[in-house]
């Protein structure tokens, strides 16, 4: 019975909640959001440290048996309750709502730094035409380009080349998350994701005819099966998977509120896992064919010039531009690659707060847009595009990634799975519209093996973190912008969970309400294939 | 490129866009269901 008004979906009776408006443009939007900067600049060097080849091993066990039932569990949470995280949370069980906000508040650090990487690599789309490092890309980025301080702290001195590209970047997500799901992000995605996808095409095929770039691809798939033996390993893969995926941002959790009722979760999430690793094989190609023409062209071996993060983008792919043949194309086209996939995962961040917002206060979409993204882009502004912003960024990503994402991750499994018992009935939602039917292997995995292996990872990086200081920063900077602002994470979502929901929120909301007790009468004793 | 990084390159490929192209297969043999609830203001009917 489809009309062509129910194709679009978006004209909704006045205060219904907005709604991706096919299923193609949901599965693009979570594509965006999975792949990031993590996807070309850490999966490629985390696969070659840790068994090349034989890496694959591992990283398809993490896929298969955390990284998509995490990401399920995120689907029917946020699918369920319809709504942002503390929303769909607090629907869950009441006292759940703290998570959400801790979610919220991890989003919040994480869009803040971001927003640099982004705007540092629009530039270097800029610098690649005329090659503007010249000899010494380290010495340019450090000095000329971040003019970083020489010791780690807290500056306003601004940047003026960091601070006018990041305002840009600020200008294009709040005009994107203004104009709301239809509009904003899901057009944003339409149009990013496949300008990503070709862009970064081109770049793979042009980097694997470089001259030495066969040794490089060979360094990358030579398997090293010794690794598999090495607990290190497995918990590399189990990590990586985790953070590539976005499971547990509170990213997964809204955009899955924003699915229509009838979705196929389990089908739609095996299209986004496997095509943010079919993008993170495509990275590992082309990023060291480049590195064995950078090796190549160095008369060194691969491993000398290997390296991920910052590093790789900033200085290592710089230095390749300016060697190899069309150099200035294979820059803009990586440059290009990274502001487009960043931005797509900026998107799906700040929807995260904005979300939250909206439901809290039952605003419309402009007015929380704008009172959640305008502070948000101040402070990121007056923190990040100064002096000291390099090492604010350095352990603030550094902390908030394992005291936050993960611990908060931990937590969730821990509530949702043991807690709350609440798996039966999430797997039962799941199975309701879905494709591919979850049983108790799912629950296992979510209630068992999630547990375990977040946990091993949890405490492996506290007894890291707390033997040594890192990246050698003085400890009140770690202290203060490290396991300070972790903490202020969890003591913030507390206080933000007592502050009462309006009459206005989406708290109440008679159209949920109805919905939900029809689903929860037909699931109590023997479902009768009534489909709402 | 020795023959055991071709072949585990090949078996990469295979497994993840494999998989890929594997789920979208599964995905387009089940159609999109549209929502009975999302076109116009509710009536009371359903």
């Amino acid at each position: 019975m489809s009309t062509p008004s129910l194709k679009k979906g978006a004209p909704l009776a006045e205060g219904k909640r907005e709604t991706f408006s096919s299923r193609k443009l949901f599965i693009l939007s979570a594509i965006g959001s999975a792949v990031g900067l993590g996807n070309i600049w850490r999966f490629p060097y985390v696969a070659y440290e840790n068994g090349g080849g034989a890496f694959l091993i591992p990283y398809l066990v993490a896929i298969l048996c955390a990284g998509i039932p995490l990401l399920f569990l995120d689907y029917s949470i946020g699918h369920r309750y319809r709504g942002s995280a503390p929303l769909a949370y607090r629907r869950a069980n009441r006292k759940a709502e703290v998570l959400g906000w801790w979610q919220v508040l991890i989003c919040f650090v994480i869009a803040i730094y971001y927003a640099a990487i982004i705007a540092w690599a629009a530039m270097y789309c800029w610098f690649s035409i005329t090659k503007a490092w010249g000899d010494d890309a380290a010495t340019f980025f450090m000095e000329d380009f971040l003019q970083v301080a020489p010791e780690a702290g807290v500056s306003l001195d601004i940047v003026g080349g960091v601070f006018g590209p990041m305002l840009g970047v600020w200008l294009v997500a709040i005009i994107i998350m203004v104009a709301g799901v239809n509009k904003g992000i899901s057009r944003a995605n339409g149009i990013f994701m496949p300008l990503l996808i070709v862009m970064f095409l081109i770049l793979v095929v042009q980097s694997v005819f470089l001259p030495g770039a066969i040794d490089g691809l060979n360094a990358f798939f030579t398997p090293n099966f010794e690794a598999l033996a090495n607990p290190g390993v497995w918990a590399a893969a189990f990590g990586h998977i985790f953070f590539s995926l976005s499971v547990a941002f509170g990213i997964m959790v809204t955009y899955s509120s924003y699915m229509k009722r009838k979705s196929d979760l389990t089908g739609s999430g095996y299209v986004v896992a496997f095509a943010n690793s079919s993008f993170e094989l495509l990275a590992g190609i082309g990023v060291f064919a480049a590195l064995g023409f950078m090796a190549y062209n160095a008369n060194s071996a691969v491993g000398d010039v290997a390296t991920s993060g910052i590093g790789l983008a900033f200085i290592a792919f710089p230095t390749i531009v300016s060697a190899a043949p069309f150099g200035s194309v294979i820059g803009v086209l990586f440059f290009g690659s990274l502001v487009f996939a960043g931005l797509t995962s900026l998107i799906s961040i700040l929807e995260v707060i904005v979300a939250a917002f909206q439901d809290k206060l039952g605003w419309n979409r402009k007015s929380a847009t704008l009172v959640v993204t305008l502070p948000v882009a101040f402070i990121s502004m007056v923190l990040f595009p100064t002096t000291t912003g390099l090492y604010l960024l350095d352990t603030m990503d550094a902390f908030v990634n394992q005291f936050g994402i993960l611990a908060c991750a931990l937590v969730i499994v821990i509530v949702f799975g043991a807690g709350l018992g609440m798996l039966p009935r999430l797997a039962k939602h799941l199975n309701r519209h879905s494709s591919i039917k979850l049983g108790t292997g799912w629950m296992v995995l979510v209630g068992g093996v999630g547990p375990a292996a977040l946990g091993y990872m949890l405490i492996n990086e506290v007894q890291t973190k707390i033997s040594e200081s890192y990246s050698g920063y003085p400890v009140w900077f770690n202290g203060v912008f490290g396991w300070g602002m972790a903490g202020a994470l969890i003591v913030g979502a507390v206080l933000m969970s007592f502050i009462p929901w309006s009459k206005k929120s989406k708290l109440n909301d008679p159209e949920f309400e109805e919905h939900q007790q029809k689903v929860e009468a037909e699931e109590l004793p023997d479902p009768v294939g009534k489909e709402y | 490129m020795s023959g055991i990084a071709i072949t585990f390159m090949i078996i990469s490929m295979l497994t993840i866009w494999g998989g890929l192209a594997l789920s979208l297969w599964n995905l387009s043999r089940h159609p999109e269901k549209q929502d009975d609830d999302v076109e116009l203001a509710p009536t009371g009917n359903e």
